[in-house]
């Protein structure tokens, strides 16, 4: 597992969620991010290395050229843990909705 | 639950957004007393909150303690940081997956906002350690359905990107 907030400083730049949209829909060398992003190889690079230390991204070797493809567990792990906080709290929220309407109905009726 | 929102907020936050149709005072006061605490605070069905201690002061002492009934279960220790009836409660609160997971704190806020009240909950991020304690309380089961998509984010970026 990779560290939550490396993975989402990751994701603050706009050039790096771009580049794992391109990810997203298939494997890519950083000649081929190159010319999409008109950003130079070293600055594409750069991305690529702060992708793949958030686990975002997984790189093999293929003769001299490094491909690179989306890291689906980095993408679910991230997903996972935003997920399970979101349901515990919608669900503790929708269950407060009915404390609160039987607060504030009592309130009334003591108002009359 | 459309009601909700939640959003990271540069790297280290979490910040949560849901509107209720209820004064301030009455989201505030389910916020702090122990009797309606242990009402909502539950996570996903089936969990329960057999002990809720909770001094509302500052200084004073939070204990949740959840089970799934199931043997599942993990409990939550805590400070009242500080308390302003009733727009803000900063407290600061940590697991216990046994381990306890490092200080959290939390600063939630409230709003009159028409009729009813906006509340804006910020917290720090878990670090790694911690998510995986929590994932591994089992209340993670069920919850594949509604997860966040970062697929969405990506979609999105994408669509932005090419139009």
């Amino acid at each position: 597992m990779h560290s939550l907030d490396v993975a989402f400083a990751a994701l603050a730049d706009p050039t790096r969620r771009a580049i794992l949209a391109r990810l997203a829909q298939g494997e890519a060398t950083v000649m081929e991010l190159v010319k999409p992003f008109r950003l130079t190889q070293p600055a594409i690079s750069q991305h690529l290395k702060v992708l793949e230390k958030a686990g975002l991204i997984k790189r093999r070797v293929e003769g001299t050229k490094r491909p690179c493809r989306l890291a689906e567990q980095g993408v679910r792990e991230i997903d996972g843990w935003l997920g399970m906080l979101r349901q515990a709290l919608a669900t503790n929220y929708d269950r407060l909705d009915e404390i609160l309407a039987e607060m504030e109905g009592k309130k009334g009726r003591r108002k009359r | 639950m459309s009601k909700m929102t939640l959003k990271t907020e540069g790297e280290r936050y979490v910040v949560v957004q849901r509107k209720f149709a209820a004064s301030p005072e009455a989201v505030y006061r389910a916020h702090t007393d122990a009797k309606l605490i242990q009402r909502w605070m539950l996570g996903p069905d089936g969990w329960t909150m057999p002990v809720c201690i909770n001094e509302a002061k500052p200084g004073g002492k939070i204990r949740f303690e959840w089970t799934d009934g199931k043997g599942n279960g993990f409990y939550l220790t805590g400070e009242y940081v500080a308390l302003e009836p009733y727009s803000r409660i900063v407290h600061v609160e940590r697991m216990h997956l046994p381990d306890p997971t490092p200080d959290n704190q939390v600063e939630t806020r409230f709003e009159a906002d028409g009729s009813g009240t906006l509340m804006t909950m910020r917290m720090a991020l878990p670090d790694e350690k911690t998510r995986a304690a929590m994932l591994a309380t089992g209340m993670e089961q069920g919850m594949e359905a509604s997860y966040v998509r970062l697929e969405g984010l990506i979609a999105e970026t994408a669509k932005n990107a090419s139009a």
